[in-house]
């Protein structure tokens, strides 16, 4: 089955740009998720992570701090 | 063996890697990130061409252009050592060796972090070094930046439109950036600018709750929950130990970029030049890219 992908992001943070890209350049389908403008999933992402730095990826319940690559490549399997 | 390889994806090395391209040059650029501190500034209003740009789009702008090139770019990638051989420049990096005819070293500088108590635990618990990536995470909250230059002022413009509150902790007299950065902090409501303090401790539980500060001789304490460290910077010029560096660790350069090895060139931030900007750093990246070029050509290898 297809995991399910979320980024935690602000629209402004290089890291969360390039994250995305990297998943869309890999046909990731993905939950983008503003938390600059949706507090709800700030403290969402706060409470999962430990931390207030973006951008947070989630694949299931494994939670990614950060644009780690190669986390992101083995979580995936791609 | 590559005729080239260019180390650092900021303006510096990506204006190296477009002319390169352009020269049609064997190389590759290896960089940690792509568009280096641009990418982490605010407002960008004084490069050439663009009226107003934020940072990030003049990061993408740039990195859009290295692109319209088949560059090699070793994103993610960490040079840990380089060294020189009779007639090569040898760089180690976390993933490989690798080998080239000349190397363009410009790595570009990091935030300096303050050393004190507390700052290594709540790193990114509400204490960070880019106010462009987390700020919008603390919205109606009060925050603390650390600062009294450009960096810090940029934040301090950056905060004061989404926090309730912004401290500008500054251990110097005055604020000593830009004076027009500096009037529209000084206008601003929700802005207190304390002078002639600094930070001794960060203290909170999970997340940030507040810092401590010495000022006039006496302590006292501020509740904030987020901190923006911006006291500067240094070069991440660590790994070209054989390279001469002046007394802040600067790569010393001369107007041609060469260094004081052979066949080994620098530009941008990294390097000894006269001011530190996105325009000066991107022309002086065309100029070592140049020179490159140049020694190649005398030198038939």
């Amino acid at each position: 089955m297809e995991k399910k992908v979320r980024i935690y992001s602000t629209p402004t943070c290089p890291y969360c740009i390039r994250a995305k890209q990297f998943l869309k350049d890999n046909n990731v389908v993905f939950e983008d998720v503003d938390v600059s403008s949706d507090d709800q999933a700030a403290e969402e992402m706060i409470a999962k992570s430990g931390q207030m730095g973006v951008p947070v990826i989630a694949v299931d319940d494994e939670i990614i701090v950060g644009f780690d690559k190669e986390r992101i490549v083995r979580a995936l399997g791609i | 063996m590559l005729e080239l390889i260019i180390v650092g994806a900021g303006p510096a090395g990506i204006t190296a890697g477009v002319y390169a391209a352009r020269k049609r040059m064997d190389f590759l650029v290896i960089s940690g990130d792509i568009g280096g501190q641009t990418a982490w500034s605010g407002d960008v209003e004084n490069y050439t061409g663009y009226q107003f740009v934020t940072g990030p789009e003049l990061a993408a702008k740039f990195e859009e252009h290295m692109r319209r090139y088949r560059i090699d770019v070793r994103e993610g990638e960490l040079v840990r050592e380089l060294s020189r051989s009779q007639d090569a420049v040898t760089l180690t990096t976390d993933k490989a060796r690798y080998e080239a005819r000349t190397a363009i070293i410009a790595s570009g500088k990091r935030s300096r972090e303050l050393g004190v108590p507390g700052e290594k635990e709540f790193k990114n618990k509400g204490l960070t070094y880019c106010a462009t990536c987390d700020g919008p995470l603390f919205s109606g909250k009060d925050v603390a930046v650390i600062g009294g230059g450009n960096s810090a002022l940029d934040a301090t413009l950056q905060l004061m439109n989404i926090a309730r509150r912004v401290h500008v902790i500054n251990a110097a007299s005055a604020l000593t950036g830009d004076a027009v950065m500096r009037e529209k902090a000084e206008a601003a409501g929700n802005v207190a600018i304390l002078n002639g303090s600094s930070v001794t401790q960060v203290y909170g539980e999970k997340m940030v709750q507040g810092l401590e500060i010495s000022r006039g001789g006496k302590k006292e304490r501020l509740a904030v929950q987020g901190i923006f460290v911006e006291i500067g910077l240094i070069p991440n010029s660590e790994f070209a130990q054989g390279v001469a560096r002046n007394e802040y660790g600067e790569i010393k350069v001369n107007s041609r970029n060469e260094t004081s090895m052979e066949g080994v060139f620098a530009a941008g931030d990294v390097t000894d030049v006269p001011e530190k900007q996105i325009i000066i750093a991107a022309g002086e990246g065309s100029k070592a890219a140049l020179s490159a070029f140049r020694y190649l050509a005398q030198h038939k290898f």
